[in-house]
């Protein structure tokens, strides 16, 4: 790519206006391996026993491993939902007739618009009924039914972009409608899973309002609901550096999984604005 | 195969925009479809290929009634007009996956996809992505696709449209060497009048859903029916005068005069009609001649293209072996072919 102005300028302007947060940032990192003298501005000396709760299950953050492997199984579940949901509704509401379409595009487009919180006391009576109340199942549908909205606008903007000729050629070639999807279709729309996939993951990593209410006493703890055990400082044995050092524990999935893969979540910017 | 359209409709949300048409293209011939942007021309095709449901009429193969087959049963090989290669595949695969979709055991495919690349010319190309081709050698791909599963018709969308000059020209021969070399019975959509007239056997001219004449290419060029398809073949295009009969001659209203052609004897006086002059029926012979002075030359190279002023507005048009000795602003007195030129009524039929 060529520019025709210095980049210069706008990295220190954007180095000014984020460096509030990268310094505080840096500091809670840097604090959960260091300890510090008070009234010291840096950090003294390396110090690893905050990192402690990693082995020792006897601190107030639990076996924590059951709780990494209790997120990861709740933010891929609801994963696996959006992206099959909106990889077949998306491909519905692009290119089939359906009858009432408009009425369910626009229907999503309202329920995309809704704040999620406003439908938690309906959202309560239907689990209540279902049985599915406190139970990460439950939590998990109504998670993933909350962001399929979303998912499938956001799919129905890919295939939007797929070319019809594409679709009519695979007809002429004798495959039928659903092999077409499967192998001519979905591949070209493969930017937009892989990103809706991301999405989805990392706003079901970082979930922690549905699972306090939806599943209470449930014993499927997730990292979230960890964290404001552990940050809770009515406790007799808070720790602060402790509560500081789940917290990093918690955030380095998600940058890890941003720093591999931002290219690929901007993609969803691309698609999803054609309406 | 024979392919036969009987009283074929076609509506888009109650709008028709193919009323009753009849349409019979003989086994083996490659025809025409030629006509101005929008006249249904893309839409007879996807009608026979399956993807548009006929509204009423039938579509025959053969004597095979297949107006509700869906396209996956019909056997048609079409050619769009970007192609449609999948993108996410290799020439190969692209050319496999027909008869992949049909259950065809990989040595089968191996050999059939061998010998339609031979036939077209891609071995080279073959494990290249859409997206590493030339647009001369998409096509081909797209062609090989369409013919793979020996289909009973081809049917071509357009299928130079996004060609430069100097490949169309090369394309257009490649493909009717393919369609002979096959003897496969194709429809060509186009609106280049020449590329109809050097690729088919037949030309079909379609305007607003009607087809108005169907001919071979010489025979539609010497004897249109009417107005609309005398404009529409032959490049410089037929000069069109309009005026009325004189007795035994053609006068405007600005006085230009011209004898009428004498198989057209007994036109009423004063009747309103229009007379066509091709290009190169003026100036070369003719028992006729009219004066005027030269207003354009366009050098064409081997020939040039001459505009003559003839008369107050009118401009007759001459295409003549490349010549010097005339220029801008001269007056010449050329020759005019009476017998050849074309004389339409008021409502353009050929009379
Ligand atoms: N899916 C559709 N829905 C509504 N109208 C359509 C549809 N497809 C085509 N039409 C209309 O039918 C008419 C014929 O269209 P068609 O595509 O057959 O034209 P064409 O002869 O192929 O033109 P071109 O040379 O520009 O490709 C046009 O007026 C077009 O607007
Ligand atoms: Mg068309």
């Amino acid at each position: 790519m060529t520019r025709n102005f210095s980049i210069w300028p706008v990295v220190l302007i954007l180095l000014l206006i984020s460096a509030p947060i990268v310094i505080m940032y840096s500091y809670l990192a840097l604090g959960t391996v260091t300890t510090t003298e008070p009234g010291d501005l840096l950090p003294s000396k390396l110090a690893l026993d905050n990192w402690r709760f990693l082995f020792d299950t006897s601190t107030a953050a639990g076996n924590i491993w059951i709780a990494t492997l209790n997120t990861f199984v709740f933010a891929a579940s609801i994963m696996v939902i959006v992206l099959t949901v909106s990889a077949t509704g998306g491909y519905a509401m692009s290119r089939l007739n359906l009858p009432f379409r408009r009425f369910v595009l626009s229907g999503i487009m309202v329920m995309h618009a809704f704040p999620s919180v406003t439908l938690i006391i309906g959202v309560f009576l239907v689990l209540q009924f279902t049985g599915l109340y406190d139970t990460m199942i439950g939590v998990i549908l109504v998670k993933a039914s909350l962001m399929l909205p979303f998912g499938i606008w956001i799919m129905k903007g890919f295939y939007d972009a797929v070319p019809w000729e594409i679709e009519m050629a695979g007809v002429q070639d004798g495959a039928s409608r659903f092999t077409v999807w499967r192998r001519l279709i979905l591949p070209q729309v493969r930017a937009g899973l892989v990103a809706l996939g991301l999405f989805a993951f990392l706003d079901g990593w970082g979930e922690y309002v549905l699972p306090r209410i939806l599943a209470p006493t449930n014993d499927f703890r997730v990292l979230s609901i960890v964290l404001e055990l552990v940050g809770n400082p009515d406790r007799t044995n808070y720790d602060f550096d402790l509560f500081k050092t789940v917290g990093v524990f918690y955030t380095l999935p998600v940058l890890v999984i941003f720093v591999f893969f931002q290219h690929r979540l901007m993609d969803i910017f691309g698609g999803g604005t054609k309406g | 195969m024979q392919i036969t359209l009987k009283n074929f409709t076609k509506s888009f949300d109650g709008n028709v925009v193919i009323d009753r048409m009849n349409l019979e293209i003989r086994d083996g011939e490659m025809l025409a479809l030629l006509g101005p942007s929008g006249c249904g021309k893309s839409t007879t095709l996807l009608a026979i290929s399956g993807i548009h449901r006929v509204n009423g009429g039938q579509i025959l193969f053969g004597d095979r009634d297949v107006s509700n087959l869906p396209s996956q049963k019909r056997n048609v090989g079409v050619v769009f007009q970007n192609y449609a290669l999948y993108p996410h595949m290799n020439a190969y695969e692209n050319i496999a996956f027909p008869l992949q979709v049909r259950g065809q055991s990989k040595t089968e495919i191996e050999k059939a996809v061998g010998q339609i690349a031979a036939l077209t010319h891609i071995e080279p190309y073959m494990s290249r992505r859409p997206g590493q081709l030339s647009g001369g050698q998409q096509q081909r791909v797209a062609l090989a696709r369409a013919l793979v599963r020996r289909p009973d018709v081809l049917l071509l969308d357009e299928p130079l449209a996004n060609l430069d000059a100097k490949l169309r020209l090369e394309m257009r021969s490649e493909i009717r060497r393919i369609q002979q070399e096959t003897g496969i019975t194709a429809i060509l959509v186009t609106h280049d009048q020449v590329e109809a007239m050097s690729m088919s056997d037949r030309i079909a001219i379609m305007d607003q859903g009607e087809i108005m004449q169907i001919s071979t290419p010489d025979d539609m060029y010497r004897n249109p029916v009417n107005r609309f398809i005398a404009g529409f073949m032959g490049n410089p295009p037929i000069v069109m005068v309009d005026g009325r009969v004189e007795g035994t001659a053609f006068e405007t209203t600005s006085g230009f005069r011209l004898p009428l052609p004498g198989r057209l004897g007994g036109l009423k006086h004063g009747r309103p009609i229009s007379i066509g002059i091709r290009p190169e029926h003026f100036g070369s012979t003719g028992a006729h001649t009219v004066a005027g002075t030269i207003s354009f030359v366009e050098p064409q190279g081997r020939e040039s293209h001459f505009d003559v002023r003839v008369g107050e507005g009118v401009v007759l048009r001459s295409i003549q072996p490349s010549r010097r000795d005339v220029a801008v602003g001269q007056p010449v007195e050329w020759p005019i072919d009476i017998e050849s030129t074309l004389v339409f009524d008021e409502q353009g039929k050929t009379l």
